[in-house]
């Protein structure tokens, strides 16, 4: 049985109980111990800088060429916070509450709880580091609404607040590194851990500029290598998201967590052709405004404007009146992947959905109007105005729309479909974010996660700092705590070579394959598999298929691949098959563990188990677990469960009627 | 939004490593779609180039959302190509037609040095940063967010430089291959908030320490990084960073 | 900060008392500020040469015109403020060359496709050409009427004509001089008319480019100070290029 360590006690108190009680390393101490950290997206850089200010010696790894560019920096719409500041009913339970059920009853109430509770200090953090936040005209942090929820406790930096957010947790970080405290290590990917009397010592990873391979020691190694998306190819996620290291953990024993929990964002921009090579996200925040329909008749091609509005049908509107256009992502992507499958899709694919701002534009108009006392001002006044407010609101997001559409989305609605977006599966943590290897920690989005079976917007940025910042500081401390008599291994330690020598003999096989097909079209190959058959929707059938069609791909890829280059060079392309070699694999197991979980739930959606209305039926009596895979060699796996016990929340289906 | 498809004509830089002389490779492309981006086009061509078991062309990218700073490619005489205010992959291949001859080269300046092809290495940007462009705070000490009000034109000012995404740009646009537009964006977005008053002046001074050191020029105000910048970055923050600049060194000279 | 991190870390040791003033002007900023200060006070020295200058349109057979060059030569003040200005354009011109150098320096390898006007205009990557033409015809301008009013009678200058307004002191007769160089010497006129448009452009960029400098970022100001460096950018050089002009054309005798 796994043992998830969530501390006893009311729920209120185990965060701070736990805390209160947990082991402690002396100042000396940490000087002496050693931290690896893979990855600088929002959870590594906030990890590496509030370690380093401790006084660890840390060492941490991008593949990227500054930790500024980690994917978190893509982040658009918000993140979230119980600090009601808009006085509307909002608090830490509330905000907890929300996640659970957005979860779809998924996720450990121990841990979201958590996750609440440190919310309100993320923000002032933040703030304190300079991160500019949106502001009202009084000086004071401004909020916007997001899915799932009915306050508003988004806080944003217009479309870029990842961005932000990012650039000060790097800047942390590179204070951090300007005083000695953490060695930055740019352009080198972790490709290997190295496990040492069953605890992890460190990586083996490769020096991207010059390919060498080398060793890293750390009493403790934290995974902090975002999501695995890209396992569909298409996908928001950066062209780099991988699931390499996470990957190579889960062979040397870290179990994988609940790997078929994938979010589809329902508002991207929709593919246009065999040359797509990345979707792009039009932030969740756009809901707030903007109306989403299709016609009411089948394969209507009249142009958006030629429609008049008793033939459009709001379809989130009418299925859910309580959220509307605000219903979670999960709920939204299948809604219009229904409206397109019945054939009231629109554009030359049929495959989108509109995403309309005329009657924002229209109702902001009428307020400023209102403001600046222009009773009878006239439409195309107050359509100028509507727009400018608009473009205060979202401009960044609709300049981006028009630079890769060619559309003016000011004067057309835009087009949009669902895209994958985010991975709520990873490696399986405790409540202290260790992976049941020990001293191996996993965090932000590439750990299994606080949000069960489906993400709420605005949660993904707040837990990646919640866990760099707030939790592992002081967990970390109750592992290394009994860690002090450790000296410092030397990497010439027979576990480095040997671990060394393995992925030396996988880059060899990889690059004397020399076959025909490039690493990216077995890439594209398995993407196809995946969203055909494990993706928005999914059945046994299609499942078991898509395992056999993946575990042959695997052969024809380990047979067929051909990577130019070297190997002691820079190498994109060696890169790429390193990575999309364990896409394979993971491949695989997400398949069969969405083949395993009978039931809907989240963003796991299986068309055998829905209410008549088309809603997602879980099946609480028989799959209120965590899924936690552990790895027996190739294609094979044991299920290990974690029992989920709600003492607070009672799951009932999740409604937004 | 009419679609077309063209053929065209590159120009690319090669260069194997850092001590390669490298120089330009010509490539011919065919059946590109208006709608593919820039870099789509680039993956396209390398696709073409592995099948003929040639070396791909190497450039740096990630998000390929505009966002991450990653992409750098000088095109046509303009880093990040035509199009103002967009990086790399967010230019898209309806701002050239059918028969264009296009020349990529990468970004040049001693301080960043061509690691492979298309590739420069952008350390120095870090190092800068290193050197003060932050607020030392460490986690845990912060107070209440909405204790510290800060003037809504301010914070928006600070934001828009804060929106610099690193990529260099502006120093591939300057006849000086100067950093100060980067540097100045830093300084500005810091020295605009009050949380970062207490050491407004040995980050600015620090920070063009590191940046003279690391090689780049000085400014001219010539004003091509700002209309290069793919987020627009004012001119102005250069100005700031001036004033910062004085201001701190009056004060804290001997 | 620990020992260690000031080792490791060597470019945090530019503490706030450090900063001298060798600092402050070896910055690259420092060194602009020059440029800059120097170059405002090479344009206070213009308005009044300008003004100097716009006596010739006195129409009194250069009476007004003399006094005035008389003026700017008698006193010690003027003298020592004399010193101020050509060290002035010492170091305006050193600097100005050192920093061209310095700054052509920081891209070895230079773009098959050059960026050009995509950006920025010529005049202003061009200071260094521009300021070159402007030494040149100030040599030459040195040369024709400071050397032979300030130095007039040392070795084997000639000195100007002396000329004495009702029945006052002598004073130099700067005007006959003026009108005995640009009278009937197309080239030297032309020269004159290339220096001065060369001056204009100097003056586009670098009047806006020095308030740039010391820090102004106003938005309310800024559009004023380009549009006010514009108007004497053009100002300047054509009272500048219309002396030699109205002398060759006869418009004054
Ligand atoms: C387009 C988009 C918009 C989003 N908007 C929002 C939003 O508005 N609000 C919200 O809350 N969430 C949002 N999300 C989700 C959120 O951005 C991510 O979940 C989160 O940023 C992940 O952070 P991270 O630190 O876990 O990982 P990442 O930011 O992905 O960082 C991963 C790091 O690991 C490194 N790495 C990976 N593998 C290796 C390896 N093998 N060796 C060495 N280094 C490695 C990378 O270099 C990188 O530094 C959005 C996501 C996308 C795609
Ligand atoms: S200032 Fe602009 S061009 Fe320069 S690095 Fe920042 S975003 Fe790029
Ligand atoms: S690839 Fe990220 S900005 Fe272009």
């Amino acid at each position: 049985m796994l043992n998830s360590k969530i501390p006893a006690g009311p729920l209120e108190n185990k965060w701070k109980n736990y805390k209160a009680t947990c082991k402690l390393v002396n100042p000396a101490n940490k000087r002496k111990m050693e931290i690896i950290v893979v990855g600088t997206g929002l959870a590594g850089a906030s990890a590496a800088a509030s370690l380093g200010e401790l006084g660890y010696k840390v060492k941490a790894y991008c593949f990227q060429d500054s930790p500024r560019r980690a994917h978190s920096i893509a982040a658009q719409g918000g993140i979230n916070a119980a600090k009601n500041y808009q006085n509307d009913g909002d608090s830490v339970f509330r905000l907890f509450y929300d996640t659970i059920k957005g979860g779809d009853y998924r996720s450990r109430e121990g841990n979201v709880y958590r996750l609440a509770e440190v919310s309100a200090s993320i923000i002032d953090q933040c703030v304190a580091q300079g991160v500019p936040f949106a502001r009202e005209y009084g000086g004071l942090l401004s909020n916007r609404s997001f899915g799932g929820t009915q306050v508003q406790r988004t806080f944003y930096a217009a479309g870029q607040t990842g961005q932000q957010l990012l650039i000060g947790a790097y800047q942390a970080l590179e204070r951090q590194v300007a005083l000695g405290n953490v060695t930055m290590y740019s352009r080198h990917e972790m490709l290997d851990l190295v496990t040492i009397d069953g605890k992890a010592r460190g990586i083996i990873c490769r020096n991207l500029i010059t390919g060498e391979l080398e060793r890293h020691f750390g009493h403790a190694v934290l995974l902090c290598s975002g999501g695995y998306g890209n396992v569909f190819y298409l996908s928001t996620n950066a062209m780099g998201c991988n699931v390499t290291a996470a990957w190579k953990a889960h062979k040397k024993g870290a179990y994988f967590g609940n790997p078929c929990f994938t979010q589809i964002h329902p508002t991207c921009i929709p593919v246009t052709g065999d040359h797509q090579s990345k979707l792009t996200l039009m932030s969740e925040s756009l809901r707030n405004d903007g109306r989403i329909w299709v016609p009411k008749k089948q394969g209507d091609s009249r142009k958006a404007k030629d429609i008049p509005e008793d033939e459009r049908d709001y379809y989130l509107e009418r299925r859910y009146p309580a959220f509307g256009n605000l219903v979670p992502r999960d709920v939204a992507s299948r809604a219009a992947k229904e409206r397109c499958d019945a054939g009231y899709g629109v554009g030359s694919s049929r495959q989108a959905v509109f995403l309309d701002y005329a009657a924002a534009i229209e109702r902001y108009g009428k307020i400023e109007a209102g403001k600046q006392a222009m009773d009878h001002a006239d439409h195309d006044t107050i359509v100028k105005m509507g727009k400018d407010v608009v473009k205060e609101k979202y401009g960044n997001l609709f300049d981006m729309y028009e630079k890769i559409t060619g559309e003016n989305p000011y004067e057309v609605p835009m087009r949009i479909y669902p895209a994958v977006h985010y991975t709520m599966g990873g490696l399986w943590v405790n409540y202290e974010l260790m992976t049941n290897i020990p001293g191996l920690y996993c965090l932000g989005e590439a750990n299994f996660s606080d949000h069960g079976a489906n993400r709420l917007g605005a949660s993904a940025l707040m837990q990646g700092l919640a866990d760099g910042y707030f939790v592992i500081p002081y967990t970390i401390g109750n592992y290394l705590a009994d860690e002090i008599r450790t000296a410092a291994i030397p990497t010439d330690h027979p576990a480095f070579a040997e671990t060394e020598n393995k992925v030396k003999d996988r880059i060899n096989s990889l690059m004397n394959i020399k076959g025909n097909r490039s690493v990216e079209s077995f890439h594209k190959r398995l993407g196809k598999i995946m969203w055909d058959k494990c993706g928005m929707a999914r059945n046994a059938q299609g499942l078991k298929e898509a395992v056999e069609e993946i575990r042959a791909l695997k052969n024809e890829f380990w047979s067929d691949v051909k990577i130019p280059g070297g190997i002691n060079e820079l190498n994109p392309e060696l890169d790429k098959a390193n990575r999309v070699a364990d896409f394979i694999e993971l491949g695989e197991l997400m398949c069969l563990d969405a083949l395993d979980r009978n039931e809907s739930c989240g963003g796991h959606f299986r068309e055998e188990f829905q209410t008549e209305e088309g809603e997602a039926l879980r099946q609480d009596d028989k799959y209120m677990f965590v899924s936690a895979w552990e790895y027996k060699g190739d294609n094979k796996w044991d299920l290990h469960k974690e029992e989920l016990n709600y003492e607070v929340v009672k799951p009932s289906q999740r409604s937004y009627k | 939004m009419e679609h077309y498809t063209m053929n065209l004509t590159l120009k690319v830089w090669r260069q194997k490593n850092k001590n390669d002389r490298g120089g330009f490779i010509t490539y011919k492309v065919k059946d590109i779609s208006s709608e593919m981006s820039f870099l789509e086009m680039f993956d396209v061509l390398n696709e073409r180039l592995i099948e003929e078991s040639e070396e791909p062309i190497a450039f740096d990218h990630d998000c390929r959302e505009g966002i991450c700073g990653m992409c750098s490619m000088y095109i046509n005489g303009r880093p990040h190509g035509p199009w103002e205010g967009t990086t790399t992959c967010q230019l898209h291949m309806r701002a050239f037609k059918d028969g264009d001859t296009i020349v990529v080269e990468p970004w040049r300046a001693n301080s960043f040095p061509v690691i492979k092809d298309l590739i420069v290495d952008r350390t120095s940007f870090d190092r800068i940063i290193q050197a003060g462009g932050f607020i030392s705070v460490n986690t845990g000490n912060a107070v209440d967010g909405n204790s510290i009000p800060i003037e809504k034109a301010k914070a928006d000012d600070s934001f828009a430089a804060a929106a610099c995404i690193g990529c260099g740009a502006c120093v591939a646009a300057c006849k000086n291959s100067s950093a100060m537009l980067f540097v100045s964006a830093k300084v500005s977005h810091l020295a605009l908030l009050p949380q970062g008053e207490p050491e407004k002046k040995t980050r600015v001074l620090n920070m063009i320490a590191q940046m003279d050191k690391e090689g780049f020029g000085g400014c001219t105000n010539t004003g091509a990084c700002e209309a290069v910048c793919p987020k627009e970055i004012s001119l102005d923050n250069i100005a700031r960073l001036n004033q910062e600049f004085i201001g701190a060194s009056v004060k804290t000279g001997k | 900060m620990s020992v260690r991190a000031l080792f490791l870390c060597p470019n945090l040791q530019i503490s706030s008392t450090t900063m001298t003033w060798k600092h402050i002007f070896t910055s690259s900023i420092g060194k602009k500020l020059v440029m800059g200060l120097s170059g405002l006070f090479l344009i206070t020295f213009l308005i009044i040469h300008a003004g100097v200058n716009a006596c010739i349109w006195a129409f009194d057979h250069g009476e007004m015109f003399n006094k005035a060059a008389h003026f700017m030569g008698s006193t010690v003040v003027v003298r020592i403020i004399e010193i101020g200005l050509f060290a002035g354009f010492f170091v305006h011109i050193i600097q100005g060359y050192v920093l061209e150098v310095q700054n052509r320096s920081t891209r070895k390898i230079g773009y098959e496709v050059k960026m050009g006007n995509k950006g920025s205009k010529w005049y202003s990557r061009s200071m260094g050409l521009l300021g070159t033409l402007i030494l040149l015809f100030l040599i030459l301008h040195i040369y024709h009427f400071w050397t032979p009013s300030r130095l007039g009678g040392l070795w084997n200058i000639k000195p100007l004509q002396p000329v004495s307004y009702e029945g006052g002191k002598e004073i130099h007769n700067l005007y006959a001089e003026m009108i005995a160089v640009f009278s009937d010497n197309l080239l030297v006129v032309v020269i004159y008319i290339l220096g001065c448009i060369s001056l204009a452009f100097h003056l586009l960029h670098g009047f806006q480019s020095a308030f740039r400098t010391l820090g102004l970022h106003n938005q309310k100001f800024v559009p004023l100070v380009k549009g006010t460096g514009a108007a004497f950018a053009i100002i300047v050089s054509v009272v500048f290029a219309l002396m030699p002009i109205s002398i060759y054309l006869k418009w004054v005798d």
